[in-house]
């Protein structure tokens, strides 16, 4: 086969729900023989930390399906009320755990087993004062100018 | 169906996960060996012809029987 293609992408989300694109495209176009890099910064360093701890707010989110006709229930305001965050979140993973929808970690995993580069900001690991324990391993830590080494020569490049 | 080599029951699993096991499969296989996929997704089949024209590995067959979904990959 000629050189592989390339597949750039920037995450900079650190919601469960923004935690799926990155990994979905990432896994998959390792699969179809892409080498793939993902670059983590800002709120997308949460997905790099060992211990996921990722929540899905229906706040500020109008686009979300909620179940059992909340939003009619708890409109706007109601969406900011203690515990709903938690709430959701939990049924969020119930409903795709039923539906046989990777966990973020499974993902996560099978990036790393395909050699999914996956470089952390370092100027946001120093912003919001993380260590790079929290982080699990394999990761490399750089800044713009190495996003750029790689994502000059790819093919396709995301910004999630 | 045709014969084939290794089988792989993807029931159950959703985007992208029957891709990825199904690349996984192969790359324990030898070239000309014919994989099996048993899968439950609908966005499968679609998935699965983009599989096998972007990786050279040919799609021999695609159906659906009661609900599920039925491939033969040959690797290349």
């Amino acid at each position: 086969m000629s050189e592989p293609k390339k597949l750039a992408i920037i995450a900079t989300k650190g919601t469960l729900d923004w935690a799926y694109p990155p990994f979905i495209l990432a896994s998959t176009a390792a699969a179809l023989g892409y080498e793939v890099q993902i670059f983590f910064t800002f709120y997308g360093l949460q997905l790099l930390k060992k211990k996921l701890a990722l929540k899905v707010s229906p706040l500020g989110n109008p686009g979300m399906p909620m179940p059992m006709a909340m939003d009619k229930w708890f409109p706007v305001l109601g969406t900011a009320i203690p515990g709903m965050e938690a709430m959701m979140t939990m049924m969020m993973k119930n409903k795709m755990k039923s539906k046989g929808v990777a966990s973020v970690d499974e993902l996560r995993d099978l990036c790393q087993e395909a050699e999914v580069k996956m470089v952390a900001c370092q100027m946001t690991v120093d912003l919001f004062d993380m260590s790079t324990s929290e982080f699990i391993d394999g990761l490399e830590y750089g800044g713009a100018a190495t996003f750029f080494e790689f994502a000059g020569e790819s093919d396709i490049t995301l910004y999630i | 169906m045709a014969n084939f080599d290794t089988e792989l029951d993807a029931s159950g699993l959703n985007c992208p996960l029957p891709i990825l096991r199904a690349k996984k499969s192969l790359a324990s296989m030898q070239s000309g060996q014919v994989l099996h996929i048993i899968a439950t997704d609908p966005g499968s089949v679609k998935d699965f012809e983009a599989f096998a024209k972007q990786t050279g590995n040919e799609l021999m067959e695609s159906k659906e029987e009661g609900g599920k979904f039925y491939f033969l990959i040959k690797k290349s």
